[in-house]
Order: structure tokens, then sequence, then C-alpha cells
């Protein structure tokens, strides 16, 4: 059985029990501090702090940069930065107790590499902007609004995964 | 009587290292459940894996559920609970382009930083990705503000949008998921496996 596990080391938890842990981790979120999950909360944080040091002033006259930006605290300490901290050190436990971690670019063998880091960009940046617009993402606005009934939560999950499943078709080559 | 925090039972000063312990719980969950892999999550859109759909909607109940239960309980108050604004042409505009984007990156931003902590190089491509879309949105926000303000609807829930009490809709979500849980493990059985 070790000895199995060490060749495949993609066998993961089963996914009803992954997700009743992720469940209750919500629950316990919601408990402790009233509000739910996010992620990319911290990635909106960097980058206004970013820009805020690059460019104070425009990052000041900007009408979006200037709402995260106080004088007393950087942008940076919120609770989401931190939680995405965890998050990371979480997946880097999980990884490194099943031996996942190492340098490597994961791709369908029809494609090339250098065609999925650029379809990672695109993708990145067209959920960048989408998570701006609905404000939040898979886990901030559709996990969490779901588990308080919140009707965006509702609508988001159903915007993302249903225009998921229009355009698929045209991304096949790349997964399958 | 919770929520904690925002009733003092814990002092305010612990919410940074509770974030980080939470945070430590989701990402360890998120990356055993094999959501570092993109081939993996983007299964669902071509019916080859269906964990995103079970780890995703099963959380979603166990959550909804917690919550109801230990409302009626007395250990929580539901009203006390931040509920996720509702925009509407904000929430299906943006909902769809993150859709587009999951399927072209396999990743969502919470699914790419567990990718990242393992080292995946197109997860960190994604999360650079990610910064860029989000640049974009602050520096022509003058386009996007009537879509991101516009068609406010509240603080609200399903109950103030149908007028239906939560325990019928938690009933109805629960027979959704296990149905979709039946109709997701036939449809894999008769798709080709993939390797990844």
């Amino acid at each position: 059985m070790a000895n199995k596990s060490k060749v495949n080391r993609h066998i993961y938890w089963n996914p009803y029990f992954g997700g009743f842990l992720l469940g209750i981790t919500i629950l316990f979120t919601f408990y402790l501090t009233g509000r739910g999950l996010g992620a990319s909360g911290a990635m909106k944080s960097s980058v206004v702090t970013i820009v805020d040091t690059v460019a104070p002033s425009h990052a000041e006259n900007s009408a979006y940069y200037s709402r995260f930006i106080s004088e007393e605290k950087s942008p940076m300490n919120t609770w989401l930065v931190f939680e995405a901290l965890g998050v990371l050190i979480g997946a880097f436990l999980s990884g490194g107790l099943t031996g996942r971690i190492g340098w490597r670019t994961q791709h369908s063998p029809k494609i090339t590499k250098k065609r999925r880091l650029a379809f990672a960009i695109g993708g990145g940046i067209l959920f960048g902007l989408g998570a701006q617009i609905a404000r939040g993402c898979t886990s901030g606005a559709a996990l969490s609004g779901m588990a308080v009934l919140s009707t965006g939560g509702f609508i988001t999950m159903i915007a993302i995964f249903g225009s998921g499943f229009v355009v698929a078709y045209f991304f096949r080559k790349n997964w399958i | 009587m919770g929520p904690l925090i925002p009733n003092g039972i814990i002092p305010v000063e612990w919410d940074s290292i509770i974030a980080i312990l939470i945070g430590i719980a989701f990402g360890f969950v998120l990356e055993a459940s094999g959501f570092s892999s993109s081939r993996k999550l983007a299964g669902v859109f071509y019916g080859y894996d269906f964990a995103v759909l079970k780890v995703f909607f099963t959380a979603a109940l166990v959550a909804l559920i917690g919550i109801y239960y230990m409302d009626y309980l007395g250990y929580v108050d539901v009203g006390q609970l931040y509920i996720h604004p509702t925009y509407l042409w904000g929430a299906i505009i943006g909902g769809v382009v993150m859709g587009i984007g999951f399927v072209m990156g396999g990743f969502c931003p919470g699914t790419s930083l567990c990718a990242v902590a393992i080292g995946k190089i197109d997860a960190i491509v994604y999360v650079i990705g990610i910064m860029i879309g989000v640049f974009i949105f602050s520096e022509l926000f003058f386009l996007f503000q009537p879509l991101y303000e516009g068609s406010f609807l509240g603080n609200i829930t399903l109950m103030d949008s149908f007028g239906v009490n939560p325990y019928w809709f938690i009933f109805i979500f629960t027979l959704i998921a296990i149905v979709s849980f039946v109709v997701s493990d036939i449809i894999r059985k008769r798709n080709k496996k993939i390797f990844y």
C-alpha cells in the first residue's frame, strides 16, 4: 500500500469528505467572524498596495484604489490577506504530506507548455476582471454567498458555471 | 451567541490570527481534495471529473444547514451575518466573465493559491493574470462603474426574493444536490477516462 501511494501521488480525498470539511470550515468562519471566506480579495489588496507604492498620488486620486487606502493601516492589513497566507500554508502542508510539491506546469499532452501558460494568463485576467465586477469570486461571492442564501451569491454561481459550460466546447483542446 | 468576534466574545485582536488558522484549514482541504490540479478542476466542464461539483455543493449545503441549525439552537444569529450584496447585472456579467476565465485558465482564485503553494508554474502565471485583471478594472473603473454600482437590490437573500421560508430552500437544494451527484456519476461513467 505504501508503495502504491508513492507511485500515484494524485489520489485525493473523497470529494464528499472534502466538501464536508470545507463546509465545516465555512460554518466556523461565519460563527467566529460573521463573514465568509474569500480569495480574490487578497489579490486586489496586493494590486492596491503595489499601485499605492509605485504611484501614491495616482492611487489616491483613483476612484477605485482610494476606497481601499486609509491613513492608519496598509491595504495589506486586512482579514482576507491573512486568510490567503493561511491558504498558502495549508495547501503547502497538504501537498507536502502527500509529496505533490514541485515546480511543474500541468497541461494536457495535446498542447504545449507555452500554450498552457498563455491561456493561464488570459484566463487569470478575465477572472480578475469578473471578480471585481461581481464583487467576489467563487469563494467570496458564490460559496460564502450561498451559505447564507444570498441572492447575488446564487446568481454569480449560476453565471460562472453556466458560462463555463457554454464556452467549454471552444477550449476543449486544452483539457481533453 | 455568535458570531463571536463581532459580538465581542472573542477579542477583536484575535481576528488576524483566526484568519490565518481558517486559511490553513481552507487551503488544506482544497489541496487535499485535488483542487490544486487545473485538469481535475476543468473536468467538471467536460464530464470526466466531477470533484468540483461534489465538493462545492457539499460544502455549500453543510455550511447552509449548519448555519440555520445553529441559528435554530440559538448559537448564532443569522440576522447578524454578512450577506453578500446583490448587484443584479454585476453579478451576472461578472459571473459570465469569470466562467470564461475558469475554462481558459483552469483555476479560480482560491484554487490557484493552493496550486501556487505546491509550485505549479501555470498557477503562478494565473495569479499574475488575476492581478493584471484587477489592475485593468481599477484603471478603467469609469467604464465599469455603472455596472459595478448599478442595479443594487440590497443585501438580499432568496427569502426576500421569493418570500419562501429558508427551510424550504434548504430542503430543495439538498434534493437538487443529491440528484446532481447521481447524474454526474452516470455521465462520468459514460465518458472516456482521462489520466492526468
